[in-house]
């Protein structure tokens, strides 16, 4: 398979990586940048574990090609926290005992982002339509939808009733 | 001292800390199966039986391994010839013959999707291109996927030695019943005379699948020296281990398999579909491989657990006292024998106290994938049935559901239908706490239903291994020997903590390889803080001794007189007037009392309590469409003592949700060659975050469980065996007729609406 050489921005940093015609951003993210936070759980876009944004729109990377990134801007979960410092969203997560097993959460907290970056005062129904795409299998969403809330709500400087 | 003063002096336990892997999964640092590369490693990929029911003519492998890149193929021919040595796996037993034939198939394929060779290449592309040149003749054999087709006389047979068990007499020719099981006691004819009522009713339920996000994964690397290592994500790597040494004839001694993160099982990753393959390859060329499944890989290959009919026969008094009840269970086992229908069999009416007993289950093969444990495997379906049953019972009674159950319940001392006398057991306060919960008497609009059911699961212990290992500045690890598959290095940590008298922060947790901890069974059965958590308590147990020991040589005192408070040695003696010597200073003065401290034990954990769960589901159902909206969702359950409630809670939500999908939505349909027609999350429909309300928890604490240190019961299972029911008792209260069949798809019930509203 021929490879192409493609520049991006990823996370904030100037990233070259070679990329297959054929190959997904997800498996060019894994296999070329060891960026292994983003999973696969299905390959076709159904799961959203492997959920990047893209110049500021959530995607799921198994459903780019790699060289669809050139020239754009990505974030992934390995650029969530900021100088070893936890966003609001993933404490809010470990707070709230968000996870068991943790092959989601990566992709629940990428998405959980774009979401409070568009609207930061969404309402329950508003959480989990928005992760409507996000398959958890251990949760039953409960606690996610929690973290997802309080996590806005100290995002607005509300104090977080527990 | 009783429980609640216990529980009053306990200082970790029953928090809710962080948990000590937490950070790493929230920053995608946390290394999963597929996560793990290796220098040189090759990529591998799996050739899959396109038919049904066929035998193998013929494997031509030398076009792909022709081909440049392919560094090495194998196919059945390079595992073990095996016996009919047995291996546990979760509830159920099989023979490692078939876990072989099940990973790289033998003379037969016997579903679609069954693995029959395998490469590893440089590259995908290769890998895939080698798969391609894979030539496989086939003669192929008619199939049957059904249960009841597949028991039928005439049916297509899958294994030509397969003898029902269980029958006398034994049987002279084969079929696909593997086995007729038996649960019984009293007098079902006596009891069934005393009956004011009596209901019987067919039920069935789809094969569902674990529906694990993460694909099964592994990294295999053969050592030239012999000494071979395995990183996977597994319920269990000792047993992962010792599947591969078997089926590969090596010793357990040349293979180390190190846990990768496991990104959640459910029973579904207690076996190997994998390993053995990834190793074969990386033998047969001295490279690493690695071998990932596709979500179709999984869908077709792995798990899922049975479908099933059970035909139910219940009677009952006027008063709602249950006289007697039969069932008859048939569990479709897959490609080969062992679904969980024993484990079905006893849990079917263990929440009962009931006289006159028989059961009767079937574990029948047919050509789907072989299934695999299932969260309380066997449970559900047969709750499904009784809880369904005993619900159309109160109605025809006219009695309010919990109170049927109450007046049947079983109680301390009891006797189970299933043999054992129960101990610490609260069926009955987690009855009441349902009851007198004010979402029981909720008002409910039009369209909407509320239904209630029960369930329960045995919980196991089994043999655990663990160390404790006290660090010179005073905090301590504690090393494990069981995949954390929902939070369990944090509640060992918690136990550790407690044990040891320090704070949660001070106090590491690991999971350790097969080469650096004592032998451990798998994570399943509930198991792990019970048993596990025991082994961490007596090591930690066993460190505190020591520092108390070293207390006493420093303070010239026998050990009687050093009593462990609060995280430090106090002396007792009143001529002497010690202060207290905390841990840390202990530890660091080590060298000179005896060496590093540190403690490991292995155990063989007796006296895991049963759990009971009493569900509450309210729905809507749109009378156009059929489809069913939970509103609301509460869930009681009997916990022993919740270690780190969080995780209780998230175990029994978890479930709840699961048990929804199965309900609801999920289903394995296939066409008429024996394909599964929906191998893909887009058309197998697990429940999204929309699909759901937020699910109300209540752990009842009552009844400890006292074999354990803190009183901690299994909680994982029973949260997904009651929801069948209490769904479709609520489905059937909306619409007033009584659907026996999952799921309760929007299709079914619409038809269900639309023949009783003709018949009206």
């Amino acid at each position: 398979m021929s490879k192409l050489r493609i520049t991006a921005w990823i996370n904030g940093e100037p990233a070259e990586f070679l990329g297959g015609t054929r190959q997904s951003l997800l498996d060019a993210l894994r296999d070329e940048l060891h960026l292994t936070g983003s999973k696969e759980g299905c390959g076709t876009g159904d799961c959203g574990a492997c959920s990047i944004v893209v110049d500021g729109r959530l995607v799921c990377a198994c459903l780019m090609l790699a060289p669809e990134a050139q020239g754009r801007r990505i974030e992934t979960i390995e650029g969530m926290a900021v100088d070893g410092a936890m966003h609001p969203l993933q404490r809010q997560f470990l707070e709230h005992a968000a996870l068991q097993c943790g092959f989601c959460t990566p992709g629940l907290l990428v998405a959980a982002k774009a979401l409070l970056d568009r609207n930061p005062d969404p309402t329950e129904s508003e959480v989990r339509y928005w992760l409507a795409g996000n398959l958890c299998r251990c949760t039953g969403y409960d606690k996610v939808v929690r973290a997802v809330m309080d996590a806005a709500a100290e995002l607005r400087g509300t104090e977080v009733a527990r | 001292m009783n429980d609640t003063s216990v529980a009053r002096l306990l200082k970790v336990v029953g928090q809710r800390p962080v948990r000590p892997d937490g950070a790493d999964k929230v920053t995608g640092r946390a290394n999963f199966g597929a996560d793990q590369a290796l220098p040189g490693m090759l990529t591998g990929r799996i050739k899959r039986s396109p038919h049904a029911h066929a035998r193998i003519v013929d494997i031509d492998t030398a076009a792909a391994r022709a081909l440049p890149g392919v560094k090495a193929v194998v196919t059945a021919a390079d595992f073990a010839q095996l016996g009919s040595e047995s291996i546990e796996q979760g509830e159920s037993a099989g023979t490692l013959a078939h876990v072989s034939a099940n990973c790289l198939a033998r003379n037969k394929v016997l579903y679609v999707g069954h693995a029959v060779a395998a490469v590893a290449a440089t590259s995908p592309e290769i890998a895939e291109e080698a798969l391609r040149r894979i030539e496989v003749r086939y003669e192929v054999l008619p199939h049957v996927i059904d249960v009841e087709a597949a028991m039928a006389p005439d049916a297509p047979l899958l294994h030509e030695d397969l003898f029902t068990t269980g029958m006398t007499p034994s049987p002279t020719a084969p079929s696909n019943v593997a086995a007729k099981t038996v649960v019984g006691r009293g007098d079902p004819a006596k009891g069934f005379a005393e009956a004011e009522l009596v209901l019987e009713r067919r039920y069935v339920t789809a094969a569902v699948h674990q529906g694990y996000i993460e694909p099964h994964a592994c990294v295999a690397s053969a050592g030239a020296d012999g000494q071979h290592q395995i990183w996977c994500s597994s319920q269990g790597h000792f047993a992962v281990r010792a599947m591969c040494a078997k089926i590969l004839g090596l010793r357990l001694q040349d293979i180390r398999v190190t846990p990768a993160e496991i990104g959640g099982g459910f029973g579904g990753k207690t076996t190997v579909y994998l390993e053995p393959v990834a190793l074969a390859l990386s033998l047969k060329c001295g490279r690493p491989v690695r071998l990932v499944m596709s979500r179709d890989e999984v869908f077709q290959a792995s798990g899922p657990t049975s479908a099933s009919v059970i035909e139910a026969r219940i009677g009952a008094t006027r008063d709602g006292r249950i006289t007697a009840a039969e069932l008859t269970m048939k569990y479709q086992a897959g490609a080969y024998p062992g679904s969980a229908i024993g484990a079905g069999c006893m849990a079917a009416l263990a929440c009962y106290a009931i006289e006159n007993v028989s059961i009767v289950g079937y574990d029948v093969v047919s050509n789907r994938a072989k299934v695999a444990a299932y969260r309380a495997p066997g449970a559900p379906m047969a709750a499904f049935a009784v809880e369904s049953c005993l619900d159309e019972l109160a109605q025809q009674l006219g009695m309010d559901p919990i109170d049927l159950r109450l007046a049947n319940a079983v109680k301390p001392g009891m006797k189970a239908v299933y043999g054992p006398t129960f101990r610490e057991i609260a069926f009955v306060e987690t009855l009441e706490a349902i009851k007198a919960h004010p979402h029981y008497r909720a008002p409910l609009g039009p369209h909407q239903g509320r239904g209630v059911a029960c369930g329960f699961w045995f919980n196991i212990g089994g043999e655990s291994s663990a160390a404790v290992h006290v660090d010179a500045d005073g905090g301590a690890t504690v090393v494990s020997s069981n995949p954390d598959i929902g939070g369990s290095r944090a509640s060992m940590a918690m136990m550790a903590a407690e044990t040891l008298g320090l704070p949660i922060e001070r106090v590491r947790a690991t999971v350790a390889d097969t080469a650096s901890i004592g032998y451990s069974d798998l994570t399943g059965g509930s198991r792990v803080t019970f048993a596990t958590g025991m082994a961490v308590v007596q090591a930690a147990q066993k460190v505190v001794d020591d520092l108390r020991r070293r207390a006493a040589l420093t303070w010239d005192c026998p050990i009687e007189q050093v009593e462990w408070r609060d995280g430090a040695a106090a002396c007792t003696d009143p001529a002497k007037e010690e202060r207290p010597l905390t841990l840390a200073e202990l530890a660091a003065r080590s060298a000179r009392t005896g060496g590093p401290i540190s403690a490991e034990v292995s155990l063989n954990a007796q006296g895991a309590g049963p759990g009971f769960g009493v569900h509450l589901c309210d729905l809507e159902i749109d009378p156009e469409t059929g489809r069913s909206t939970v509103l609301r969702y509460t869930a009681a359950q009997d916990v022993g003592r919740a270690i780190h409630p969080s995780y209780v809670e998230g175990q029994i939500q978890g479930g709840v949700a699961q048990g929804v999908g199965w309900a609801l939505n999920e289903a394995y349909l296939y066409d008429a060659s024996g394909t599964l027609e929906n191998p893909g999350f887009l058309d197998y429909r697990m429940p999204v975050a929309s699909d759901l309300p937020m699910i109300e928890t209540i752990l009842i604490e009552t009844a400890p469980n006292k074999r354990h240190p803190f009183g901690a019961k299994g909680v994982g299972e029973v949260p997904i065996v009651p929801p069948l029911a209490a769904v479709a008792n609520a489905v059937s209260r909306v619409i007033g007729v009584r659907l026996t069949e999952l799921p309760l798809s929007p299709p079914r019930v619409l038809e269900a609406i639309d023949t009783s509203s003709t018949k009206a």
